[in-house]
């Protein structure tokens, strides 16, 4: 038990002053609990950030280490910001990211809304739509392509049972006109289930009461639907817009098996352009800057939709 | 509960609501379905036309998975004798033999020591940082806990680029530790914010009893919270799993040979002979651990979800 001085004299002073002498004061613990954290996103997150910033400011590159190292200043940037095949890439960002928000929001909704019909056995179908989300994007991704192909595939399989053409006349991530959507599907299909959950959320919080007061009022079920459930669910299906736009932006491991940007970059979303530029062409400083004009609209947009947000929040 | 209340769907409405419901359910597992029966079949029978869905289970894939195979000539198999056990058996039927063991064991191994270590380390740390800021005074408080959460708005592949060249200059690259710590700072964040939620919810009352009982402060958190938190504790410690057990552009960017996880892995089963019962039954065993999980877990699992995301 307590052999050193201090325990022995902390054992027989009564419990307020021995706490006083045994235990940390509560500023030094905050500051051991904190610190590691701290410590730990310091030099995973900012360090490199600052590093990456440096970076873009060169023409450094990370598979030539011993080559002199050159400061270019801002040229990064402009190039970056003047390149048509950037500006492709954004295109072909922006029509995955509304396609899926869109898709999301509304199968996401409905289902929602659906599960709060409160019939019999709702969680453990609630639980089955949610499966696709807690699994591995690249594992799913891969064997999605399986389900892609032409001739043999599930997904093409399925449609020409339902619609009677050919399942080997169309190609969904071979053609350029598909592949665009073929990633949206699977976007949909592993990612609605997010959307539902968040909406589910919004819809347990609003109290029967207002219903009730509703009812009593005669207001119609299409009017309490319009007046009542969207207003209240809003905030938090702003929310589930937020994190899916964050997370479609960061798209990555999903696409990049599926069709790994191809064909041609019809499908090359920014992070895989930009895994591209950084890993294969190992063009580090301009991937560094890319980096951080994709981290800085990210940042930007957020903050702009947070302060939307919190408007409707206060309404 | 009265018997009669108005807000109550009627039961038309819970019928047709359930039907609806049901139905994508069934459309959503699906693809599921069909990655687990993929990887009990043959490979001619993954790739037949119209798809099969009747078809002799065999465990083809499941050697092809965890064997390297080579072929070999009919009058090598034959001086061989016969086949001494059930997977050799299935594996002579095409002309070949088994020459060892495949790398999708090291690289399962790879994820649990990874996704176990990362998920202790988060919560631990996560616990301690949480538990600071839900009592303490800590200076710029919100400051800080806007700083944690922000780190997530990164895109994976705008950070490996740094965590790339300072894995590579500190020997980091390709070993357990450094996707360990990784792993847990991406995780962190998530961590420090789901637990001060579900530490914020322990009354202050119970520790203060303890502080005059004569527990020492660290004594009233590791005897009294620690236990209120513990149901807290554990669902965020499987969000941090399945966040670091699903990783890929980490993975696939810094490991290589020795510290390879499987996300990486997997899709390059398929090699040149398209074997698809092969990569299935990869998935399977990488996915199913994942799936029942989430469904015998759902309660908190669901919650967490929803909590973290309408927290923040």
């Amino acid at each position: 038990m307590s052999h050193t001085p201090i325990e022995r004299v902390a054992a027989s002073t009564p419990p307020a002053i021995a706490s006083r002498v045994r235990g940390l004061s509560d500023r030094t613990l905050a500051w051991i609990f904190v610190a590691p954290t701290i410590f730990l996103l310091l030099a995973v997150n900012i360090f490199p950030l600052v590093w990456t910033i440096r970076l873009s400011l060169t023409n450094y590159r990370a598979n030539r280490a011993g080559a002199e190292l050159e400061w270019v200043g801002l040229r990064n940037y402009t190039r970056i910001l003047t390149d048509p095949d950037i500006w492709q890439t954004m295109q072909a960002t922006a029509h995955f990211l509304i396609w899926t928000i869109l898709l999301q929001v509304l199968i996401g909704f409905t289902l929602a809304w659906l599960i709060n019909r409160k019939f019999r056995g709702n969680d453990l179908w609630t639980t089955i739509i949610v499966l696709p989300m807690m699994l591995s994007p690249a594992v799913v991704g891969n064997f999605w392509t399986f389900l892609y192909q032409p001739q043999i595939g599930l997904f093409n399989y399925a449609v020409s049972f339902v619609t009677g053409i050919d399942p080997s006349s169309f190609s969904m991530i071979g053609s350029v006109e598909l592949a665009p959507w073929a990633i949206v599907i699977v976007d949909t299909w592993m990612w609605t289930p997010f959307v539902m959950l968040i909406c589910l959320a919004g819809l347990r919080s609003i109290p029967d009461y207002i219903y009730e007061a509703a009812a009593i009022d005669r207001a119609s079920p299409w009017r309490q639907f319009w007046t009542i459930t969207l207003p209240m669910v809003l905030p938090f299906l702003m929310l589930a817009v937020l994190f899916r736009g964050i997370e479609n932006f960061k798209m990555f491991d999903l696409v990049v098996q599926l069709t790994g940007g191809g064909p041609g970059s019809t499908t090359e979303l920014t992070s895989i352009n930009l895994k591209r530029e950084a890993f294969e062409k190992w063009r580090t400083g301009y991937a560094s800057a890319y980096a951080i004009i994709l981290f800085v609209t990210v940042f930007g947009l957020a903050s702009i939709y947070v302060k939307a947000l919190n408007k409707v929040k206060e309404r | 509960m009265s018997g009669y209340s108005i807000t109550e769907p009627t039961p038309r409405q819970k019928w047709i609501a359930g039907t609806l419901v049901v139905l994508y359910a069934l459309i959503t597992i699906l693809p599921l379905l069909w990655i687990i029966a993929t990887g009990f079949k043959s490979p001619a029978d993954a790739i037949a036309y119209p798809p099969k869905v009747v078809f002799d289970p065999t465990l083809e894939g499941y050697v092809n998975l965890f064997t390297t195979r080579s072929r070999a000539t009919p009058e090598a198999l034959e001086a061989m004798g016969p086949p001494e056990t059930w997977y050799d058996g299935i594996v002579r039927q095409y002309g070949m033999v088994i020459s060892g063991p495949s790398r999708y064991g090291e690289r399962f191994l790879n994820s649990v020591v990874i996704g176990f270590g990362s998920t202790f380390l988060s919560v631990f740390l996560g616990t301690l940082a949480a538990y600071a800021f839900s009592r303490f005074k800590v200076p710029l408080k919100d400051d800080l806990l806007f700083f944690i959460l922000s780190t997530r708005m990164m895109p994976p592949i705008a950070v490996a680029i740094p965590i790339f060249l300072m894995f590579r200059t500190l020997g980091l690259s390709d070993t357990h530790l450094g996707m360990i710590l990784l792993y847990t700072a991406v995780n962190i964040s998530l961590a420090v914010w789901l637990l001060k939620g579900f530490i914020d919810e322990i009354p202050r009352e119970y520790e203060e009893a303890a502080l005059i009982d004569g527990y020492t402060r660290f004594q009233a958190f590791y005897k009294v919270v620690l236990p209120q938190a513990a149901t807290g504790i554990a669902s965020t410690a499987i969000f941090c799993l399945i966040f670091a057990w699903n990783e890929y552009a980490f993975a696939v960017l810094l490991t290589s040979g020795q510290a390879q996880t499987a996300p990486p892995f997997i899709p390059t089963i398929i090699g040149v002979g398209k074997d698809w019962p092969a990569v299935a039954a990869g998935a399977t065993l990488f996915l199913l651990p994942v799936m029942v999980f989430t469904i015998l877990l759902r309660k908190h699992l669901l919650r967490g979800i929803t909590f973290g995301a309408v927290r923040k």
